[in-house]
């Protein structure tokens, strides 16, 4: 006999999902405190993370919406860690976050960022994780890392990309909801 | 360090790949999903239902209105946020949109005929309380048709977002209203095989919590996961 209660069943956020969480994008004036793509922190180097999220025929997903959570610059996280969210660009698909490169938050975990996505037609959010390029070391000593096969791996590293107008390095993160180079999501 | 969020029963939730929403078709990932111990970075979060909202970010009704309030049936909508230990759930952060009482978004991209209500944006925000309660009052949504077989017509709903205390947490969901005769033939609702998982998503009319003469009440308490218990804790009360 179960003495637990049930989770709520998740239902698909809908292609209407910047009302709610994203009014800018809709040219509706923000909510306060609402968080949004810029995640301030003197903690680290500010880095710029974007990408396209892809469906199984290759067309970016225009209607997602993404949130990321991470240790600052100094591996801190709790009140310390860093959250954002945005959407993918109505006509291109290409998504943004500007960020910290996030420290180690933990021994025996190369440094990375949680990502959830949402959109239509994902009837529960998926999971996955950014690595960076420049921890290729740490991510050999890492216990999830070491658990998957290489081409799977490669999946979770976003790819350095030049850098911005501002000058900011650009880290390039391609999600592939489904089929060749599909990116690994986590049941975590 | 704190303990583990129990896992998802996956049960629970929509199938991800459930070709009678033909968008899942190509955004469900073929690959199962790989099983990983949660560390401290998943079982923490954003502290979102900490920062004050704005003063009417729970009253949908008003907080967009321009020459007075939005047109369509008031209710309010409550109930608490509870984790799988029956324990409240404090300073949740509950966002939420919806179509206005026509079954149209004030959205860009929402082309129904039906028209727009100049005084309703469908967007709001409430926390929870201390004992996980939460409130916000609202129109009641119409339902509306989109393209899927055909003119397939989504039931009266509203979305809601949940934030809790841990990113394991995370929820996105829709609510439904009890008595509607569309939740059994709505293609989103049916990614869900489980029917008592569906029931789980109806909100009850709930007449004692009614605003005299002015406003109808429904209820929708929300489950998000909780932490492994060890055994020497006790059973909480009232489940
Ligand atoms: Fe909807």
């Amino acid at each position: 006999m179960r003495d637990r209660l049930l989770e709520t069943p998740s239902q698909t956020a809908g292609p209407y999902v910047h009302i709610g969480t994203a009014p800018q994008s809709i040219g509706r004036p923000p909510l306060i405190n609402q968080p949004g793509p810029v995640i301030e922190s003197n903690t680290g180097e500010a880095i710029v993370i974007e990408g396209t999220v892809l469906d199984g025929a290759g067309a970016p997903v225009r209607d997602a919406m993404l949130e990321i959570w991470q240790a600052d610059g100094l591996g801190r996280i709790g009140e310390f860690g860093l959250f954002g969210r945005t959407v993918a660009d109505f006509s291109s698909g290409l998504f943004r976050f500007q960020s910290v490169r996030p420290g180690a938050h933990a021994q025996g975990h190369a440094p990375h960022v949680a990502l959830l996505i949402f959109a239509r037609g994902i009837n529960i959010h998926l999971h996955t994780r950014i690595y960076f390029p420049q921890d290729l070391e740490a991510m050999e000593q890492d216990s999830d890392m070491k658990r998957l096969e290489p081409e799977a791996r490669e999946t979770l590293i976003a790819r350095e990309a030049g850098r911005n107008e501002a000058g900011l390095p650009v880290y390039r993160f391609d999600i592939r909801l489904q089929g060749a180079g599909e990116t690994v999501f986590f049941d975590i | 360090m704190t303990t583990d969020f129990y896992r998802r029963d996956r049960a629970q939730h929509p199938a991800p790949y459930a070709p009678g929403y033909k968008s899942t078709v190509l955004r469900a990932p073929f690959r199962p999903l790989h099983a990983l111990e949660q560390t401290a970075l998943d079982k923490t979060g954003p502290a979102l239902g900490h920062a004050p909202l704005g003063p009417l970010d729970h009253d949908l009704i008003r907080n967009a209105a321009t020459t007075g309030d939005a047109l369509g049936e008031r209710i309010y909508v409550f109930g608490r946020v509870l984790d799988e230990n029956g324990r409240p759930v404090p300073n949740a952060l509950i966002e939420v949109w919806q179509a206005n009482a026509a079954g149209r978004y004030a959205h860009v991209r929402d082309g129904y005929l039906a028209p727009l209500d100049p005084n309703f944006s469908g967007c709001g925000r409430c926390v929870s309380d201390a004992d996980g309660r939460y409130l916000f009052r609202t129109i009641k949504p119409g339902p509306y048709p989109w393209p899927n077989n055909g003119s397939d017509w989504r039931p009266a709903h509203i979305h809601l977002s949940i934030f809790g205390e841990a990113f394991a947490q995370r929820l996105i969901t829709q609510l439904y209203f009890e008595g509607d005769p569309l939740i059994p033939l709505c293609p989103i609702v049916n990614t869900i095989a489980d029917k008592s998982a569906v029931d789980r998503l109806v909100a009850r009319l709930d007449l004692r919590n009614q605003e005299p003469f002015d406003c109808l009440a429904y209820r929708f308490d929300i489950v998000l996961r909780g932490r492994r218990q060890t055994h020497f804790e006790n059973r909480p009360e009232g489940l």
